[in-house]
């Protein structure tokens, strides 16, 4: 009599789908040192791709805000250094004079223009008693304020009578104070040295954020003609800053003030200008095509990251597999089928995998929160960085659990338990 | 239904290399019936790891008829070997081949497992045959926390977890001390006492005479097949 065997599972998987899970953490369980060691190369894999992608966007979301927070309808004019052939330079020129500012206010030709700061920066060093800071000193006028959307914290700003005047009065940027003087002092008529004159404090600006160089909270605002005779002995400006009547107002101002400047200056080629007229928008979008570049460089190495992090993924998942296949030939000299032991394996690898990326994506946006706490610049994470770290290294992970189990599991039982 | 468990006809196996055509096994035939134990004896290199290996279902051959327990085993693919394995056959091993880490209890439960008996059944079983092997205060300990001898009995035990109709020992005293390997060699006896159907393989003849039967086989082919009417018996 010839006696049939009869599977009690029509499916070629002979174990239950929730005990496989049991199984899975078990296992997982049993070698803490090579789980760990798994799990942390999904962890960097994910964590660094995030943590990089979301310090470039909000490097660009920052730069982006404190661009905008220049001024509203404004437009800068520069000097040019002069004109070789095709090649425009701009700035450090000392084509701009303080006529040139009083033309654009005075001039009936110009009807577009409410404001007008005429302006001097350079940097210089600031002494007080015991501190000292290297800073922008910006030469300002009264009109200053108005036209950067500075406001004060205290104190007053520079006034007509302290340009008229070249009083020695100075106000300071919020960050200087810190730096000058330390955190919650008042410097309201201390003395700071700068250069080598010795300067009054009478106002403080109110913190405008952004950080790095450039930034309106790190900078000396004095009376413009103080800069220019007293500490820099220039004759020229630096820029001049403009608030046009209305943001659509904002070309026609920059025409009439091309044509008077031009005129000014006994140009008739406006190409061979020695100054330049840039507007907020402008500056936008060559910061904008600058912080892009950035933000492609970062995604460039994010996309690095995670290529490395994925090749770690797939040698521990590699080692790890191949390190067991003698347990793969005993489960199935035992009565393991070969789906079995594949679902096993993919089991452990998603798991593995999961628990890895959740641990990542955790490091990743504790990484960056810590980033935009330190530079003070806008916490800000990428969803589909996330989703793309995510997906990349569960795939990896997943794969390279599943291939060398999968050959494995092909072997004859004999072939795997043999195997060194 | 006839008696025979293992029931093998003109069974060759070649392993072929690019150079060298290697003939492990050459036309063997015999017959193994219920409740038999069954020595196969040999030198390293007859050819009795390769047999074993066929018998065991691990293995296939390259010509021959193997019919196990009414099966012929040539027709089966892996999953249905894999079936065959789990339910008729119960594996010793010479390395024991416990899962590492792993408790006592658990590794008799992994066939369960994989034949789909319950979780409370399972537990019973495992626990009464520890018990059986004389583990029962060892069920928690994980595999490398015992003993050689010990980790062979939790095999044993292992191996009689789905009730197989055969029990194949590859040289399950091989890497255990020699007391212990009588300890061993007692459970093998009360086991074919008790209708079990054991084959061992071998290369001690002080082992293969504790079984009823010895096979001695040479260079793949059986040379002797004869009753030992003197088996090595411990009474205790």
């Amino acid at each position: 009599m010839t006696q049939k065997i009869t599977p009690k599972l029509d499916t070629k998987n002979n174990m239950q789908f929730t005990e496989q899970i049991l199984e899975s953490f078990g296992t997982l369980k049993l070698n803490k040192m090579r789980t760990g060691l798994a799990v942390l190369g999904i962890v960097i894999g994910i964590g660094s791709v995030i943590a990089l992608v979301s310090l470039g966007q909000s490097s660009q979301q920052s730069i982006t805000s404190q661009i905008q927070s220049l001024g509203s309808n404004l437009l800068t004019i520069s000097p040019m250094r002069g004109n070789s052939g095709m090649v425009r330079t701009s700035g450090g020129g000392t084509t701009l004079t303080n006529a040139d500012a009083t033309a654009i206010k005075t001039s009936t030709k110009i009807t577009t223009v409410k404001t007008v700061s005429p302006e001097y920066t350079g940097r210089l060093q600031v002494v007080t008693g015991k501190n000292n800071t290297n800073t922008s000193i910006i030469g300002a006028t009264s009109t200053y304020m108005a036209v950067h959307n500075v406001t004060l914290s205290s104190g007053a700003f520079i006034s007509d009578k302290d340009v008229s005047s070249t009083a020695r009065v100075a106000v300071l940027g919020p960050t200087t104070v810190v730096d000058l003087f330390g955190e919650n002092v008042d410097p309201i008529g201390q003395s700071i040295r700068i250069g080598l004159q010795n300067f009054t404090i009478i106002g403080i600006t109110k913190s405008k954020g952004g950080s790095g160089l450039g930034s309106q909270d790190d900078c000396v605002y004095v009376p413009l003609t103080t800069a220019q005779k007293l500490l820099f002995g220039a004759k020229h400006l630096s820029s001049i800053a403009i608030e046009a009547n209305s943001a659509e107002l904002m070309d026609e101002a920059r025409n009439e003030i091309g044509f008077l400047l031009l005129d000014r200056h006994n140009l008739s080629d406006p190409s061979k200008a020695d100054f330049t007229i840039m507007s907020q928008n402008d500056i936008l979008s060559t910061a904008s095509s600058v912080t892009g570049t950035f933000t492609s460089l970062l995604t460039g190495i994010a996309a690095i990251s995670l290529l490395v992090g994925g090749i770690g993924i797939m040698n521990i998942m590699l080692v790890t597999v191949t390190e067991r296949t003698r347990e793969i030939g005993l489960r199935k000299a035992l009565g393991a089928k070969k789906k079995t032991i594949i679902t096993q394996f993919l089991t452990e690898s998603v798991i593995l995998t999961f628990i890895g990326g959740i641990l990542g994506i955790f490091l990743g946006i504790i990484a960056s929160l810590i980033y935009s706490k330190i530079n003070s610049s806008t916490f800000y994470i990428s969803p589909i960085s996330i989703i793309l770290a995510f997906v990349v290294s569960a795939a990896i992970g997943i794969l390279f659990g599943w291939y060398p189990a999968r050959r494995a599991a092909s072997l004859q039982p004999i072939e795997a338990l043999r195997y060194e | 239904m006839t008696n025979a468990i293992i029931e093998v006809t003109n069974l060759s196996k070649i392993y072929k290399t690019d150079i060298l055509e290697t003939t492990a096994l050459d036309n063997v035939s015999f017959k193994i019936n219920r409740g038999e134990f069954v020595a196969i004896m040999g030198p390293s290199g007859s050819g009795k790891s390769t047999l074993m290996h066929i018998l065991g279902a691990l293995d296939k051959p390259t010509k021959g008829i193997y019919i196990l327990d009414g099966e012929n085993v040539e027709k089966l693919n892996d999953d249905e070997l894999s079936d065959i394995r789990n339910r008729k056959i119960g594996f010793i091993f010479q390395a024991f081949n416990l899962l590492p880490r792993t408790t006592c209890l658990k590794n008799v439960m992994l066939p369960m497992v994989y034949g789909s008996v319950s979780k409370e059944k399972r537990e019973k079983k495992a626990k009464k045959l520890l018990t059986m092997v004389g583990l029962s205060d060892r069920m928690l300990h994980t595999s490398n926390q015992i003993s050689g001898g010990q980790q062979q009995r939790v095999a044993i035990a292992r191996s009689l977890a789905m009730d197989p109709a055969l029990i194949l020992a590859d040289e399950p005293t091989g890497n255990i001390a020699s007391i212990q390997a009588e300890e061993i060699m007692n459970i093998f006896q009360d086991l074919n006492d008790k209708g079990h159907t054991v084959v061992m393989i071998t290369h001690e003849l002080d082992i293969a005479e504790h079984a009823k039967r010895i096979i001695q086989i040479k260079d793949g082919k059986i040379v002797s097949d004869t009753k030992n009417h003197t088996q090595t018996r411990h009474k205790k």
